[in-house]
């Protein structure tokens, strides 16, 4: 390793907020977001939104005012679809203005509607499956062949799992050892037509990556704790897979687990009733 | 071809540390030099071309500039997407190298004609094409890459190709290349890639087409079609020479860059493979001709 200076985790603007707190801001903002602009996938979004809240708000070494900082942790939403989640983010962090998020979907808007990387703190443009995964590979063994002690997490679907590069990835990173990298499985058991189940059984997926000579570790994706725990530890001499069990829609009851909305934009009275839930079962 | 490749690439190498070298498991015999020389820079991809192609381009967002060398339809159509999305999209410095353009791998069979990548790479708008025809352009083109780093297909035959060109030539994209002034200004076979040695065949069996200039397109792109029509109006008649499909092809890219220009498109002459070529399996020479690309052929172009 070389001498590094390994940025600090700047953590929430705030001092007095947590990321409980912050959780509830981006499930805020990404409901109206897609409100606004009619859009899709806010059940992929919210199923997230605890990931994102603690990996920026506690793990990861970001810089809001200079986002290509080299020592940075990158972070690349391979599932690109469930991007208002990670805009939000980004905006509460002060990445850039929470006005701008008022632009999402909007004609020439940098925020389209899957993840894009000309908005300041975002590595990579994805939307079609599979392909996060691979580029951060690439970025961690640009990492370790460097000899830098950045961090790449990797944020999947489960069912983005069905594609097999993925597969061809986690062989990669086992075989070349990549610690650096960190895989999170946000597996909400849902994908686009039915549960992961009776489309292409995922199953035992803890066991599968265990085969493929990855260490893996299960946790509750909503637990804040949990999840601390699990994303601020480096593999010892292999990458990482969290498996994080999720809930589609979370933090909206009446989102909660349907696949309908993977496809619905809220109306005027859902968004209302929707953002009246949030703080209540978002924890 | 290939060994001009790889001469080029290590020599470049030794003085540009970001340069890396991933491979899909091909190369045997090419790539050792450089993987005894940079073994930190030089990852086996395995027989994994989406993970190699997005690893590529996750390496090239972090300052690498990286080649990577498979053979034929592997590196592009394998991982078209990786390439659209990963690499062009966000304009890395990846540089997608194949072996066996054209109907090199002819006894090999379909898998391996790489007669429709042109169409492919073409198609997406920050992608450099480098087709050289002989080492020489393969030595040029290299130079012109190593100092322009951008998303780019270099399309090599295989190895023993003969030398057309006395020397390096210096290539710029979109710029034609002479190779021979004919003994009149009135008409020109315009080649990309391998076919240059095809039309200096003809030079060689002094047939009454030598009369015609020859000039080579190593380096073109969807950016370079606007450098086209001020060259076209030099000449009556423009033959284009490629062994690739007529179908988005090199001749085919040549008419769009003139579709505004109608009084050009009449000068412009395909000559490229037909699609009676699709599963034939014989050698390059004979897959050439079936496909319409001989020196007897082209002597009389159409």
């Amino acid at each position: 390793m070389s001498d590094y200076y390994k940025l600090p985790n700047i953590g929430l603007p705030d001092m007095n907020m947590d990321t409980i707190d912050l959780a509830s801001l981006i499930r805020r903002s990404a409901l109206n977001m897609v409100h606004r602009a009619k859009a899709s996938h806010i059940g992929s979004a919210l199923s997230i939104v605890d990931i994102l809240a603690v990996l920026y708000g506690r793990v990861m070494a970001v810089d809001p005012q200079d986002p290509q900082y080299e020592q940075r942790d990158r972070f690349i939403l391979s599932k690109g679809h469930a991007c208002v989640a990670v805009y939000a983010t980004l905006a509460e962090l002060g990445f850039f203005s929470k006005e701008m998020l008022n632009t999402y979907g909007a004609d020439y808007s940098s925020l389209m509607h899957h993840i894009s990387h000309k908005v300041p703190g975002v590595e990579f443009s994805t939307g079609a499956l599979g392909h996060g995964l691979p580029f951060g590979v690439g970025k961690a063994i640009a990492a370790k062949t460097r000899g830098e002690a950045w961090r790449t997490f990797v944020l999947l679907s489960d069912g983005e799992m069905d594609e097999g590069a993925n597969w061809e990835s986690l062989m990669f990173a086992s075989h070349h050892r990549l610690t650096q990298l960190t895989a999170i499985i946000d597996y909400n058991k849902l994908q686009s037509l039915d549960t992961v189940a009776n489309t292409l059984a995922l199953e035992p997926l803890f066991d599968k990556l265990k085969a493929f000579n990855i260490e893996v570790n299960e946790i509750d994706g909503h637990n804040h704790e949990e999840l601390y725990d699990a994303l601020i530890e480096t593999g010892t001499n292999r990458p990482r897979a969290i498996i994080a069990h999720t809930v589609k829609g979370k933090g909206v009851s009446f989102m909660e687990n349907k696949v309908e909305w993977h496809y619905k934009t809220p109306n005027d009275d859902q968004l209302f009733a929707a953002i009246n839930q949030l703080g209540k079962s978002s924890a | 071809m290939r060994n001009a490749f790889i001469d080029e690439l290590t020599a470049a190498a030794e003085v540009h540390d970001n340069i890396a070298l991933v491979v899909g498991d091909l190369g045997y015999g090419v790539v050792d030099r450089f993987s005894k020389r940079f073994p930190t820079r030089f990852f086996n991809a395995g027989v994994a071309e989406q993970n190699m192609m997005g690893l590529s381009a996750g390496l090239a967002s972090e300052g690498f500039h990286v080649f990577v060398y498979s053979i034929a339809n592997f590196p592009t159509f394998r991982c078209a997407e990786q390439i659209r999305n990963d690499v062009d999209y966000h304009e890395l410095p990846v540089t997608v190298v194949a072996v066996g353009g054209g109907l090199a791998y002819g006894n090999l069979g379909y898998s391996h004609h790489a007669v429709q990548d042109f169409a492919l790479m073409r198609s997406m708008p920050n992608m450099l094409i480098a087709a050289p025809g002989d080492p020489m352009e393969v030595r040029g083109c290299m130079r012109y890459l190593i100092n322009n780093p951008q998303p780019s297909y270099l399309r090599l035959g295989k190895a023993g190709e003969k030398c057309i060109h006395a020397s390096v030539p210096v290539v710029s994209p979109g710029k034609w290349l002479t190779v021979r002034q004919g003994k009149n200004q009135y008409g020109t076979y315009l080649s990309t890639g391998a076919t240059l040695e095809l039309i200096d065949q003809i030079r060689i069996d002094g047939s009454n087409q030598a009369n015609l200039s020859h000039y080579s397109m190593p380096l073109w792109s969807m950016k370079s079609k606007q450098l086209q029509p001020a060259q076209i109006e030099m000449f009556e008649e423009i033959f284009t020479v490629e062994d690739h499909l007529i179908d988005g092809g090199f001749g085919s890219w040549l008419l769009e860059a003139s579709s505004q220009r109608p009084d050009l498109l009449l000068k412009i002459k395909i000559n490229a493979l037909g699609e009676q070529v699709c599963g034939l399996v014989g050698t390059q020479a004979t897959l050439n001709k079936v496909g319409g690309l001989s020196p007897d052929a082209l002597s009389s172009p159409k």
